[in-house]
């Protein structure tokens, strides 16, 4: 009997391409959620900023925490980038192939994934961008210094092709995920699927939503603040705190 | 009452292409139809052949999309020409041949080549590793329920759908596409079959099986059969997972 050993590596490419982009999609919700307490009020952002500056647990800021927290989203989003690839077009043939294929088929899911590949590679720059300047300047986050950051430090127009990629390419990637490896599937695996699907369109407007009233909300603090650049906001916090103290 | 409502007249446009004759290239033909009450594409291209061009080339075996020689694109979608009813569809229609077959000419191809080399290449047939054949054996018998999930998938007539509406085995010619994953899973849940997970991984975990699909389901949208291919691809992939952890 033919007893050869099998190659593992497909499976584990497959098994990581999979779980980073659940990982990656976990944190972004999670981000999102974090980033827009903005919205409800500079106070409420700032004392997030700070819990994750470990704050609450050392009673001190570490932005250092934030640096390796960015680090470690960083590697994953290089893994996930590095087998990802894979499923690209690699050349201008099959990229042709695939265009008149979704062209002609007019298939839906078929679509999402061009959409899914072409955020992806906006996203080899975008996050990239992103992700290095949060882990070099873990410690200029807060409503003052991400504001100052969005307006002054011209990072707005950034923020909304990489809101929009991340959104698109997330939902889409859980979307998938789920059919991939049929989690949820239960008895009629069509009925979930067209469910899944409208919960995927309910996220990614959801989030869109989301993530532009918060970058408005961050723009509108900047443009405020453009005259004081560089002004932190714990300063006036921890003054007013002390003074209720 | 119905007399007074005039047929539509179709506007088929055919994809037409002779691959042995050196002076043709692939050309759109427009036929004109009176459509009739219950027509089908298979009607429709036969009355074609009929009344307009009797060099006109398809293919049809049993007209009740059973057999699967009828698959083609309609309006871009692969589907089986004999169960689509013209009425379902606009005024134009265009056709072409499935794509990655071997074309014959117009709208037929010759996808037992394809798919004969895909069984051989995934072995789909009982592995019952016997030294020899016992004729005097009984078959094992198994749980209805179990011959049913079997039947279900066994359901697969090969038209090639699945392969046309498959964005990944377009880029990629060399995936198996989900005829070939069916078949993987049809084998592996039969008790008869005696080849073990580690032999199923060398067929299909690979990049050219199941670890190359995109989970696009085209193949589940298309499928004339609705056979479950996103639920069996899916358990596929776990299963290979599975089978690439314990070892």
């Amino acid at each position: 009997m033919k007893k050869k050993k099998i190659d593992k590596t497909p499976a584990r490419l497959d098994f990581i391409q999979s779980a980073s982009g659940l990982i990656l999609g976990l944190f972004m919700w999670g981000h999102m959620f974090f980033v827009s307490t903005i919205l409800l009020g500079k106070d409420v952002m700032y004392n997030v900023t700070r819990f994750f500056e470990g704050y609450y647990f050392f009673g001190e800021s570490y932005p250092i925490i934030v640096t390796i927290v960015a680090g470690i989203v960083f590697f994953i989003f290089i893994v996930h980038a590095a087998v990802a690839i894979r499923k690209f077009p690699s050349s201008y043939k099959q990229y042709k192939i695939m265009r008149n294929h979704i062209k002609s088929f007019k298939h839906d899911d078929t679509r999402l994934w061009f959409w899914q590949v072409f955020t992806g590679f906006a996203m080899f720059f975008l996050g990239s961008v992103h992700l290095y300047i949060i882990m070099t300047n873990s410690a200029d986050i807060g409503p003052y210094a991400s504001a100052d950051r969005v307006v002054s430090e011209w990072m707005w127009p950034l923020y909304i092709l990489l809101l929009l990629a991340v959104e698109f390419h997330g939902s889409i990637g859980m979307y998938r995920l789920a059919l991939k490896w049929g989690w949820f599937e239960g008895k009629d695996a069509k009925k979930t699927r067209d469910r899944l699907r409208s919960y995927k369109y309910a996220i990614t407007v959801f989030f869109l939503t989301l993530g532009f009233l918060t970058l408005a909300a961050y723009i509108k603090i900047g443009i405020e603040h453009k005259d004081n650049v560089g002004e932190r906001y714990h300063e006036q916090s921890v003054t007013v705190k002390g003074v209720q103290q | 009452m119905s007399e007074e409502i005039k047929p539509r007249i179709l506007k088929i446009n055919v994809l037409r292409f002779d691959p042995n004759d050196k002076n043709d290239f692939p050309h759109i033909e427009t036929f004109e139809v009176e459509e009739a009450d219950g027509m089908t594409l298979y009607i429709a291209l036969n009355e074609i052949r009929e009344h307009n061009d009797n060099s006109l080339m398809f293919d049809f075996v049993c007209r009740a999309g059973i057999c699967g020689s009828c698959s083609m694109l309609v309006d871009g979608r692969p589907t089986l020409a004999c169960r689509t009813l013209t009425s379902k569809l606009g005024e134009s229609i265009t056709l072409a041949p499935l794509p990655l077959f071997k074309l014959i000419k117009d709208l037929s191809i010759y996808s037992g080549e394809w798919m004969r080399g895909l069984n051989e290449r995934l072995e789909t047939w009982i592995h019952d590793k016997e030294e020899e054949l016992n004729f005097d054996k009984l078959e094992e018998r198994m749980e209805p329920e179990l011959a049913d999930e079997i039947y279900e998938l066994d359901r697969c007539v090969e038209c090639g759908c699945c392969v046309a509406g498959c964005g990944t085995i377009q880029m990629k010619p060399d995936f198996v596409g989900a005829v070939g994953l069916n078949k993987i899973a049809r084998y592996h849940l039969d008790p008869r079959d005696k080849r073990d997970d580690e032999e199923y991984y060398e067929l299909i975990g690979n990049e050219d099986g199941v670890f190359g699909c995109m989970t696009l389901l085209g193949c589940e949208d298309v499928c004339p059969k609705d056979l479950p291919l996103q639920s069996k691809i899916a358990y596929l992939r776990r299963m290979m997972i599975k089978t690439a952890l314990k070892n």
